[in-house]
């Protein structure tokens, strides 16, 4: 994305969070971070379990309170008013890890609408949003009446979510949404939100473990480890530089391995590839550049 | 917010304070309960007793700081018994009269020795806490109130569900703080309007942590019974509790101490 705008939507300026201040068990879990996050994008955001990463989103939209330093939102620092901190959350969606746990309503509906209901919707706008929102994630109209505590686990998971989606955030922030989900759910999740952010062209930021389905969804990636962000650049730019992914304790793409492979036994292959489709392409390319194989 | 809860916490250490055998902890607790509360009402009991406190605090290496947060829920409680001691005491002495109120220096003397008295007692428990475990503190309960099974009394039962609760607070708590974040991120106000409205606000995060809890409760249970639990009869201890030099030693000082208080008490001083 070459044609980006340079003003970021939210700025993270050398934020640190202590949790515990004061007690034996204090610990830095964010320390002096700086991120960028800009408008349109969809940001992966990966690192180690304990790097600070679901730290770090719980401040993008007010629910933790900077220890130092600031997150700026369009400009200005979101503390400045503490009075208007519901006001960013209704423009920063963000939705937690494991989100099934907090459904509360009789029904999907009405959980859905929860959100939305907290802005003041009423009426028909309301509904409105409640099914565009169960549109996104793929919730059929006919389970809107059952309870949210009927459905399987990767329903509730979808109707969470749905009901973060309905406020129609600016920035829909997402922790780890496909964990502990089958390989087949994973997938359909993904290309949910991927679809949801190109219908919508909202600013998407995901946090995940997995390396292969952030390469395959995001823009840009950062790169977390020990409470700090070590790399961002887009998935080309991050997973060349593999050796010190791996040094922070993560790996490259499970595709990216194949080619860093033929690369070093010599294969004029971009080392770098992170994707099904690129890898096959370049092999494609060098099967009809060598004839006879 | 949750969390600043210090109650009951347990501050990992290897102290000697934190090596005494919890009985012997328990024992001791009682002992300077005991010891407050028959002090003579003058300075030199409550100097010799703020004295042995302190070289507990000293020893069991808790930073004063951290005992001293932990009164804060339990002002109000103190400075209420103050102001009834104040105003309630019969005397002869009269410092000050106005309307129904009358402040004598009997008054005075007991509210003062009252709240040094309830805050060294608070002081003193935590530090119980804060130097043992949970799990070592039920423990040692189940042990000293072993005797009782004798009556039929459910010891076991009681100490083991009092192990589960105080091994589930922390969990619960965390998960209450998860629960909330969840709903303000969905812009739940748990904060502001009037009585009722806050109440209807608990609904969104009350019925997930039941659920949850019920869950957990039920996960527990489950995995009980496949480690074959069947309750106490003819359950052995992981570790087995032995008293040692140091524990023969602290119930000597808390003879001494307790001798002293009684001294003190009979020379009226
Ligand atoms: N509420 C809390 N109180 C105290 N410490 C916390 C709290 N939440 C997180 N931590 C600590 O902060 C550090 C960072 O935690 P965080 O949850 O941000 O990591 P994470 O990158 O999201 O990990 P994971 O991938 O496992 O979700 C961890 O070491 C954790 O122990
Ligand atoms: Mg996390």
């Amino acid at each position: 994305m070459r044609d980006r705008p340079l003003e970021p939507i939210i700025r993270v300026d050398h934020l640190t969070h202590t949790y515990g201040e004061g007690t034996p068990f204090c610990r830095s879990a964010v320390r002096d971070m700086s991120l960028d996050i800009f408008p349109g994008e969809f940001l992966g955001i990966i690192g180690h379990t304990g790097s600070g990463k679901s730290t770090l989103i719980q401040h993008l939209n007010g629910l933790l309170q900077p220890t130092s330093g600031k997150i700026l939102f369009h400009g200005q620092d979101i503390w400045a008013d503490p009075k208007k901190i519901r006001d960013v959350r209704f423009r920063v969606g963000l939705v937690f890890q494991y989100p099934e746990y907090q459904l509360f309503e009789e029904t999907v509906g009405k959980d859905i609408a929860f959100g939305p209901r907290n802005m003041g919707l009423t009426g028909a706008a309301l509904q409105e949003r409640i099914e565009e929102a169960a549109g996104f994630v793929g919730l059929s109209p006919e389970l809107m009446e059952k309870s949210p505590f009927e459905l399987s686990g990767g329903q509730k998971r979808r109707v969470a979510i749905a009901g973060v989606i309905a406020m129609m955030p600016e920035v829909l922030i997402l922790d780890e949404p496909s964990a502990g989900l089958d390989p087949a759910g994973r997938d359909s999740l993904m290309g949910k939100i991927r679809s949801y952010h190109q219908a919508t062209g909202s600013t998407v930021v995901v946090v995940s473990h997995s390396m292969d389905e952030i390469a395959e969804n995001a823009d840009r990636i950062a790169v977390l480890a020990d409470a700090g962000v070590v790399m961002t650049g887009t998935p080309h730019e991050v997973f060349s530089r593999g050796a010190e992914l791996e040094a922070v304790g993560l790996t490259v793409p499970q595709v990216t391995k194949v080619a860093m492979e033929l690369h070093r036994r010599g294969l004029p292959i971009d080392p770098a590839v992170y994707t099904v489709a690129e890898l096959k392409k370049a092999l494609l390319a060098l099967k009809g550049g060598r004839s006879g194989c | 917010m949750l969390k600043d809860i210090t109650l009951g916490q347990y501050f990992p250490g290897n102290s000697v304070a934190h090596r005494l055998d919890p009985r012997t902890k328990l024992i001791l607790e009682i002992l300077y309960i005991v010891a407050l509360f028959s002090a003579n009402d003058w300075f030199v009991s409550y100097a010799f007793l703020a004295l042995v406190l302190g070289s507990a605090i000293a020893v069991s290496h808790v930073p004063l700081k951290s005992l001293v947060r932990g009164l804060k829920p339990v002002v109000i409680i103190v400075c209420f018994t103050g102001v009834i001691n104040l105003f309630w005491t019969p005397g002869d002495t009269v410092l000050f009269s106005w309307w129904i109120f009358t402040i004598n220096l009997e008054g005075v003397y007991r509210a003062f020795f009252m709240v040094i008295r309830i805050v060294m007692l608070i002081m003193g428990t935590f530090l119980l806490t804060y130097t043992t475990s949970p799990i070592t503190l039920t423990d040692g309960l189940e042990t000293l109130l072993g005797p009782l099974k004798k009556l039929h009394l459910p010891i076991h039962e009681l100490s083991m569900m009092m192990s589960i609760a105080l091994r589930f607070i922390p969990t619960l708590i965390e998960e209450t703080d998860k629960i909330m974040s969840a709903q303000k991120a969905r812009g739940a106000d748990f904060e502001s309007g009037s009585v009722l409205q806050r109440a209807k606000a608990m609904v969104p995060l009350l019925v997930p942590l039941f659920i949850s809890a019920f869950r957990r409760a039920d996960e527990l249970a489950v995995a009980m019974e496949c480690r074959c639990y069947h309750g106490g009869e003819g359950r052995t201890k992981l570790r087995v509790l032995r008293y040692q030099g140091i524990d023969y030693a602290a119930f000597a000082l808390a003879i001494v101490v307790l001798a002293v208080i009684y001294t003190l008490r009979f020379l009226n001083v």
